[in-house]
C-alpha cells in the first residue's frame, strides 16, 4: 500500500493527514506552533507517519498548504488553505457550496462548486477580530482552556456587548467587564458574539448557499457553531475532521498528482471522515 | 469620433528605432529631466504651478510655460524611492490623522523638509490649481494656501450623479456645464496673466492642445495594442511608467515623441508576437489604484504565475479621462474645447464609477481577461467604495473569476506580503482549477508552476 500526506502549517498549530490509495484517512496529527516552521511541519508530518506504522519511503507525495505551506520542505507541492479547505470540505460534506473556516488568525468564507473548485472567497484583512485569535485572548483573560469556552459561554442568560472590534484592546474590555461583577460565562457570550457577528458578515460578502461547512480549528467550539447557525439562517455541518479539513484538502490534492490515472469520487475518504 | 488605429502611426521614421527604444529606460530618463528642470525653477524666475493629475487645465498653464508641479506625482515618486514612510510619518508625528490619504500626508511631510525630495529640491509654486475631481484635492490646496502662502484656484467641475444617466458629448446638460467651465478658465487665464505678466497666445494654447492630441491618440492605440496576445506590456508596471510621462508630458514636444515611440516599439514587439512575459498563461485585468511601494512586488506575484495585467481603469482614471476616443480637442476654439473636453473628462472620472461594471464587462472581452483583480487602498475608501458591488457583478453575472487584495497607495504599512500573497496563490489555483489558461501548458498541477 503507498500513501499521501497533506500537512497544514497554521498560525497556530500544524496538522498533518495521511491517506492510502483509497483515499481513507490513515492517520492525524496536531503540533502547536513552535519557533521553527519548517521543525513543526517536520514534527507533525513525523507523528502523522509513526501513527499510521508508515515510514516516509511508503509516502509518494506530500502537499504543505497554510501560511507556512512553503515550510514544508519534504513537500513537493504548495497549495493555499483556501484551496485546500474547500477540498477538504467537499470530501467530508459532498453539498457543500460554502464554505467557514476560522482558524488561528484568519477567518475565510468561501464559495465552492459542486466538484469542490474555489468559486470565490474573502478573508479578514489587516486585522485579526473576530478570529480564533479573539478567543485566545479571551482564553488568557479568563484564565481558562480554549476547549472550556463554548460550553461556558452556553449557560450565559445575560451576554455583555463586546464593543471593541480590535484584538488586542478585547482583553482589557473582558477584564473590564469582569471587574464591574458580569459574570464569566455572559463575558464569553459577548465575544462569541462578536466573532459570530464578524464571520456571518464575512460570509455575506460571498453569498452564503447552502450547505455550509464551518472548519478550522474554531469549528470545535460548540457555541461558536449555535451563534453562527443563527447568524446565517442555515444549519452548519461539522465534521470531527473540521480541525484536519486543510491538511485533507492538501493531502487529497497529493493524491491527484500521485494516483493521477484513478480520477474518481473520493467516498472512503469521507467515509473514514465520518462525514455526510 | 472614433479614432482608428491607423491614424497616429508613425510612417516616416527610420528603421530600428522601435527597437532601440527603451521604454522604461526613456521614461526614467524624462522624468529626472522633469525634476532636474523643477530643481533650478525658482532660481530662473520660471513661474511654477501645483496641479492635480485629473481635471488641472495643463494646457493653459503650458501655454503660459510654468513649471508644473505635481504633489501626486511627488508623493507616488517617495513611494517609488521607497522613502514614503520617512514622509508620512513626519507629517503623522506632526498630527495627520492614520486615515488621511498618504499622498497628502507624503506632500504634508515633503513641506515639512522644506521641499526635500529623492529626486531633487521641489520648487515653491506660484500658483495652485485645484479642483473637486477628488474631495481630498480642495483641503489639500487650502493648505498649500495657508503654508506656502501660494494663491489656489479651484475648479468646480459638475459631476453629474443622476442614477442611471451618462454624459453623452454635446448633449445640454454636457454643453451647460462646459460652458460654467469655460467660465472659470476665463477666470484663471486673468490668474495666469497676472502672475506671469504675460498674455496669453491663443495659437500658443491651440498649439499646446494638438500636441495632446496627439499624445491621445498614440495613448489609445497603445492600449488597444495590448489586446494582443501575449500582451506586449504589463498594464500595472511599464503601464505605470506610461502614464507618467502622459501626464508629466502632457502637451510637451517630448511627451509627443515619447507617445510615438512607445507606439511604435509596441507595434514592433507585437508583430514578433513577443510578450511581457516569455510564458503568458492568464490575462487579467487590474480595477483600483497602485501600490507604488509594493508595485513590483505585486507583478512580481502575479507573473510568478504567468499573469499579466492586460489592461487596468487606473489608466482610465489617472489620465483624467483622456483616453477616450472622443476626447479630444478642437483647435480651432480652444477655450471653448478645453471645457468641453474637461466637463467629459470630469463626467468620467466622477459619474462613471456607477458604470465601472459595464465598461470592465466590456474590457474582458476586449482584452479577452480569464479574471479581474481588485485593489482597495487604505487612502481612498472612495475609489474603493464601488468594488464590493462590481466585483460581484463580474463574478456571479459574467461568471469571470475576481480577486479582491487590500493595501495602499504608498504607505508600506499597509503591506502585508504573506497574506496577499496567499490570496494571489489562491486566485491562481481557482483560475487553474476553472481548466487553467486557454493556452496549452505542461504544468498541471494546482499549486504554482516551478
Amino acid at each position: 500500500m503507498k500513501y499521501v500526506a497533506g500537512v497544514d502549517v497554521g498560525s497556530t498549530q500544524t496538522k498533518a493527514v495521511i491517506l492510502d490509495e483509497n483515499r481513507r484517512i490513515v492517520a492525524r496529527a496536531l503540533v502547536d506552533m513552535e519557533t521553527s516552521m519548517t521543525t513543526v511541519a517536520d514534527d507533525a508530518f513525523r507523528a502523522a507517519l509513526a501513527q499510521a506504522g508508515i515510514g516516509e519511503a511508503d509516502v509518494l507525495y506530500v502537499a504543505g498548504t497554510g501560511y507556512g505551506r512553503y515550510n514544508v520542505t519534504f513537500g513537493r507541492e504548495q497549495v493555499t488553505e483556501i484551496t485546500c479547505h474547500a477540498r477538504g470540505a467537499v470530501t467530508l460534506f459532498p453539498n457543500t457550496r460554502t464554505v467557514i473556516d476560522i482558524g488561528g488568525q484568519d477567518t475565510k468564507a468561501i464559495r465552492v462548486a459542486p466538484d469542490g473548485r474555489v468559486e470565490d472567497f474573502t478573508m479578514n484583512d489587516k486585522c485579526a477580530a473576530g478570529t480564533g485569535r479573539f478567543l485566545g485572548a479571551a482564553s488568557y483573560a479568563l484564565e481558562m482552556p480554549l476547549s472550556d469556552l463554548g460550553a461556558l459561554a452556553l449557560k450565559s442568560t445575560n451576554p455583555v456587548r463586546i464593543t471593541t472590534t480590535c484584538t488586542v484592546f478585547a482583553e482589557s474590555e473582558i477584564i473590564s467587564h469582569l471587574a464591574k461583577g458580569n459574570l464569566p460565562e455572559d463575558v464569553l457570550m459577548g465575544v462569541h458574539r462578536a466573532i459570530a457577528s464578524r464571520c456571518a458578515s464575512l460570509a455575506q460578502r460571498v453569498g452564503v448557499v447552502a450547505e455550509v461547512t464551518f472548519t478550522g480549528g474554531v469549528s470545535r467550539n460548540i457555541a461558536m457553531v449555535k451563534l453562527l447557525e443563527e447568524e446565517l439562517g442555515v444549519p452548519l455541518n461539522v465534521s470531527p475532521e473540521a480541525h484536519f479539513c486543510g491538511a485533507l484538502g492538501a493531502a487529497l490534492f497529493a493524491h491527484d498528482r500521485a494516483f493521477a490515472a484513478e480520477q474518481t469520487e473520493e467516498p472512503a475518504a469521507r467515509a473514514a471522515a465520518g462525514g455526510a | 469620433m472614433t479614432i482608428a488605429m491607423s491614424q497616429a502611426t508613425p510612417a516616416d521614421h527610420p528603421a530600428g528605432d522601435a527597437d532601440s527604444f527603451d521604454p522604461r529606460a526613456e521614461g526614467q530618463r524624462l522624468i529626472k529631466d522633469w525634476y532636474a528642470s523643477l530643481e533650478t525653477a525658482n532660481e530662473r524666475g520660471a513661474p511654477v504651478a501645483n496641479i492635480f493629475v485629473m481635471g488641472n487645465a495643463i494646457e493653459i498653464l503650458r501655454a503660459f510655460d510654468f513649471e508644473l508641479v505635481f504633489p501626486e506625482i511627488n508623493s507616488l515618486q517617495t513611494g517609488v524611492r521607497k522613502t514614503s514612510e520617512e514622509y508620512i510619518r513626519l507629517s503623522e508625528d506632526y498630527g495627520m490623522s492614520p486615515d488621511v490619504c498618504s499622498y497628502v500626508k507624503a506632500d504634508v511631510g515633503l513641506m515639512l523638509k522644506k521641499g526635500e525630495h529623492p529626486a531633487g529640491r521641489i520648487p515653491r509654486a506660484s500658483l495652485a490649481v485645484a479642483s473637486n475631481m477628488c474631495n481630498t484635492f480642495v483641503k489639500w490646496a487650502e493648505i498649500w494656501e495657508r503654508w506656502l502662502k501660494i494663491p489656489a484656484f479651484v475648479l468646480d467641475l459638475p459631476g453629474q450623479r443622476a442614477a442611471g444617466w451618462e454624459v453623452r458629448p454635446g448633449d445640454p446638460q454636457h454643453m451647460a456645464d462646459s460652458r460654467w467651465i469655460e467660465a472659470q478658465y476665463r477666470d484663471l487665464i486673468d490668474k495666469c496673466e497676472a502672475v506671469t505678466g504675460r498674455k496669453l497666445d491663443l495659437d500658443r494654447l491651440a498649439e499646446v492642445e494638438e500636441r495632446t492630441n496627439t499624445m491621445v491618440r498614440h495613448w489609445n492605440n497603445v492600449m488597444e495594442l495590448n489586446r494582443h496576445c501575449p500582451a506586449p506590456y504589463n498594464a500595472m508596471l511599464d503601464g505605470l511608467t506610461f502614464i507618467g510621462i502622459m501626464n508629466v508630458y502632457r502637451g510637451a514636444p517630448e511627451g509627443v515623441e515619447y507617445m510615438r515611440r512607445l507606439e511604435e516599439h509596441l507595434r514592433a514587439k507585437v508583430a514578433r508576437g513577443e510578450g511581457r512575459v516569455s510564458d503568458e498563461r492568464f490575462r487579467l485585468l487590474f480595477s483600483g489604484t497602485p501600490c507604488y511601494v509594493s508595485m513590483r512586488r505585486l507583478v512580481e506575484l502575479f507573473e510568478a504565475w504567468g499573469g499579466v495585467f492586460a489592461y487596468s481603469d487606473y489608466l482610465t482614471f489617472a489620465a483624467g479621462g483622456l483616453d477616450a476616443t472622443d476626447i479630444l480637442y478642437d483647435t480651432a476654439r480652444p477655450i471653448e474645447s478645453l471645457a468641453e473636453v474637461t466637463a467629459l473628462a470630469a463626467h468620467r472620472g466622477l459619474s462613471h464609477q456607477f458604470f465601472a461594471h459595464e465598461r470592465l464587462a466590456q474590457q474582458i472581452k476586449d482584452y479577452s481577461a480569464d479574471g479581474v483583480v481588485f485593489h482597495g487602498i487604505k487612502s481612498c475608501r472612495f475609489v474603493s467604495s464601488g468594488m464590493a458591488d462590481t466585483r460581484e457583478f463580474i463574478t456571479r453575472r459574467l461568471d469571470i473569476p475576481t480577486l479582491y487584495i487590500e493595501s495602499d497607495l504608498i504607505d508600506p504599512r499597509y503591506w502585508s506580503d504573506a497574506q496577499i500573497k496567499n490570496r494571489v496563490d489562491a486566485f491562481f489555483e481557482a483560475l487553474q482549477q476553472r481548466g487553467g489558461p486557454k493556452r496549452k501548458h505542461p504544468h498541471q498541477g494546482i499549486g504554482r508552476p516551478e
